[in-house]
C-alpha cells in the first residue's frame, strides 16, 4: 500500500536517508528503530506524503507522490492514521472533537458510539470534553492514537507512541494496534523501546527495521 | 474548525460596516446624479422659444417676419407657432385650465428646434431687435448643458467610488484572512494531517469571514440609509440643485439593500482566494 523505492532524503546539503526501500503491505507489522536523530520521523513523514523524497519514488496506494494532486494526497491521508511524535491537536476543541476529526474533515457523520467506546478503551472517557493542552503527555498520546485509528485506516503509522506512557498503558496501546493488525490494518511503529518490540513479537510476526548511518536495515534476530 | 480571532473579526466587521456606509452614500450620489442628468437633459432637448409681445394689430406681421428670420438662420431645424391649446397647457399651472386664451392678448410663442451645433443666439438677437421689436428669445435651457455634463460626471465618479469601495473591502478582508490563515498554520497542519482537502479548510475560513462581512455591511447599510432618511427634503427650486439631487427617492431605496449581499460575496471571494493561495504555498 505504501512503497518506497530507492528513496533518499536531504536536508540542505546533508543526506539524512539513502537507498531506502520499504514496502508496507496490507496486514504487515513493522517496527522502526534507530538512535535519536537517525531519521525515523523523517521516514514516517515520507510514508504519509508530508515530505516529497529528494530522490527515488514514493508510492501511496499505487500513485507516485510526485504526481499526486493536493486532493488526491488528502484522500490518501484518510487511509493513513498517523500518531505524531508531538501529537498535534486543535487546542480550541475538546478531546472527543479532536478524535473525531478524520470523520469531520472528510465531511462524514461522526459515529458517536464508536467514538465513546474508543475513548473508553484508551482511558479518556472522563476527558472527552477536556481541551488537549490540559492533558498529560500520556493522555495526549492516547488521544492521538484514538484519532489515528477511529476511521479504520488501511495503515497506521505511529511515531514513538508509547514515549510518555507507563508500561501497563504501553501494553494496552500495543494490544490495540495488534488487534487492528489482525483485522488487516498495516502497522508501523517507530520506537526505541526494545521491551515493547519483544512483547509485540510474542503476539504477531513483526519485521524490525533499523536506521543506521542513513540506510534502512533489517535488525538482527536478537530482537 | 478554526478558533475565533478577535483582531481579524473586528477588522473584517468594522471594514465592512464603514465601507457599506460609504457605499450607500456613493449609491445615493450616483442615483441622484443620474436623476438630475436625466431631468436636465430633458429640458435641454426642449427647444428654445421665441416670444412675441405686440399690439393685436401688429402681431400677425411681426410673427411672420420673425418666422422668416428664423427660417433663414443657420442651425435651426424647424420652427412652429404654438396652438392656443398648447399655450393654455403651458399656462395652466399658473392660471388654471379655464384660461380664455383666445380673448387675452397673450404673447405668441414660436417653438424653435435646433439642428446640429445650434444657432448663434447673439447674432439672432441682433437681427430680431432690428426687425421684430416685440420678440424675446428665450434660450435659458442652454446654460444647463454644462450642468448635464457635470451630473453625468458625478454619476461616473459615484460608480468609480463604489468600485473602489469594493476593491478596498476585498483587499482588507484578504489581509485579515491572510493574517488569520497565518495565525492558524498549526490548525491547518492538523486538518491536512487528518486528510482534509483544501476546499474543506478554505470553507472553514470563508464561512467565518463571509458572515462577519455580511453582519458588518448590514449594520453599515442600515446606518447609511438611516442617515439619508434624516436628510431634510428639498423641494421645488432647491430640489433641482445638486444638493437636492443627493438622496434616494422611491424605488431607489431598494438599491442599498444589495450592499450587504455584495459585501458578503466580495468577502467570500477574497477569503477563498487568500486561503487557496496560502494552502498551495505551504506545498
Ligand atoms: N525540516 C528539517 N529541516 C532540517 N533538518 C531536519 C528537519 N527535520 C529533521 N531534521 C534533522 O534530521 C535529523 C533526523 O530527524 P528525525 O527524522 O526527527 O529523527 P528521529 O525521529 O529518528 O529522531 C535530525 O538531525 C534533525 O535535526
Ligand atoms: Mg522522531
Amino acid at each position: 500500500m505504501i512503497r518506497l523505492e530507492e528513496v533518499a532524503q536531504d536536508y540542505g546539503d546533508r543526506r539524512l536517508l539513502r537507498d531506502v526501500d520499504l514496502h508496507i503491505a496490507k496486514g504487515s507489522f513493522h517496527f522502526l528503530t534507530g538512535p535519536s536523530g537517525a531519521g525515523k520521523t523523517t521516514l514516517l513523514r515520507l510514508c504519509y506524503g508530508e515530505l516529497t523524497a529528494s530522490r527515488g519514488r514514493v508510492l501511496l496506494f499505487g500513485e507516485d507522490r510526485k504526481d499526486m494532486g493536493r486532493d488526491a494526497l488528502a484522500d490518501a491521508r484518510r487511509q493513513v492514521g498517523v500518531i505524531h511524535q508531538d501529537c498535534r491537536f486543535l487546542d480550541h476543541l475538546g478531546v472527543a472533537e479532536n478524535v473525531a476529526l478524520p470523520f469531520t474533515a472528510a465531511g462524514l457523520p461522526v459515529p458517536a458510539d464508536d467514538l465513546r467506546e474508543l475513548l473508553g478503551w484508551v482511558g479518556l472517557a472522563a476527558q472527552a470534553q477536556a481541551r488537549p493542552p490540559t492533558l498529560s503527555g500520556g493522555e495526549r498520546q492516547r488521544a492521538a492514537l484514538a484519532r489515528a485509528v477511529i476511521a479504520q485506516p488501511a495503515v497506521v503509522l505511529a511515531d514513538e507512541p508509547t514515549g510518555n506512557l507507563d508500561w501497563e498503558m504501553s501494553l494496552r496501546i500495543l494490544s490495540l494496534l495488534v488487534e487492528l493488525n489482525r483485522m488487516g490494518t498495516a502497522v508501523l511503529i517507530a520506537t526505541h523501546d526494545l521491551n515493547l518490540i519483544r512483547s509485540a513479537k510474542a503476539q504477531v510476526s513483526a519485521r524490525v527495521l533499523r536506521i543506521a548511518e542513513g540506510t534502512l536495515q533489517s535488525a538482527g534476530s536478537d530482537l | 474548525m478554526v478558533p475565533g480571532s478577535g483582531f481579524t473579526a473586528v477588522l473584517t466587521t468594522g471594514t465592512a460596516l464603514a465601507m457599506a456606509f460609504l457605499a450607500v452614500f456613493a449609491l445615493a450620489l450616483g442615483l441622484g446624479a443620474d436623476r438630475l442628468a436625466d431631468r436636465w437633459q430633458a429640458t435641454l432637448a426642449q427647444s428654445a422659444t421665441l416670444r412675441i409681445s405686440a399690439p393685436a394689430g401688429e402681431m400677425a406681421v411681426q410673427t411672420s417676419r420673425a418666422l422668416d428670420i428664423l427660417r433663414a438662420t443657420p442651425g435651426i431645424a424647424s420652427v412652429r407657432v404654438l396652438e392656443p391649446e398648447e399655450q393654455r397647457a403651458l399656462l395652466a399651472p399658473w392660471f388654471g385650465p379655464d384660461l380664455p386664451v383666445e380673448r387675452l392678448t397673450l404673447p405668441r410663442m414660436i417653438e424653435i428646434v435646433e439642428a446640429g451645433e445650434g444657432f448663434d443666439p447673439v447674432g439672432l438677437r441682433m437681427r430680431l431687435v432690428a426687425e421684430v421689436p416685440g420678440a424675446v428669445l428665450d434660450d435659458h435651457s442652454r446654460w444647463r448643458a454644462p450642468m448635464v455634463a457635470a451630473a453625468a460626471h458625478l454619476r461616473t465618479l459615484a460608480v468609480l467610488s463604489v468600485a473602489l469601495i469594493a476593491a478596498a473591502t476585498a483587499a482588507m478582508v484578504a489581509l485579515a484572512a491572510s493574517f488569520s490563515l497565518a495565525a492558524n498554520a498549526q490548525v491547518i497542519a492538523v486538518l491536512r494531517l487528518v486528510g482534509a482537502r483544501d476546499a474543506f479548510i478554505a470553507r472553514a475560513f470563508t464561512r467565518r469571514f463571509t458572515l462577519r462581512a455580511l453582519a458588518g455591511a448590514a449594520l453599515g447599510t442600515g446606518l447609511g440609509m438611516g442617515a439619508l432618511a434624516l436628510m431634510p427634503a428639498l423641494d421645488g427650486i432647491a430640489g433641482d440643485t445638486a444638493l437636492g439631487g443627493i438622496g434616494l427617492r422611491g424605488r431607489d431605496w431598494l438599491w442599498p439593500l444589495l450592499v450587504p449581499p455584495f459585501a458578503a460575496i466580495t468577502a467570500w471571494t477574497a477569503t477563498r482566494a487568500a486561503a487557496f493561495r496560502v494552502l498551495r504555498r505551504e506545498g
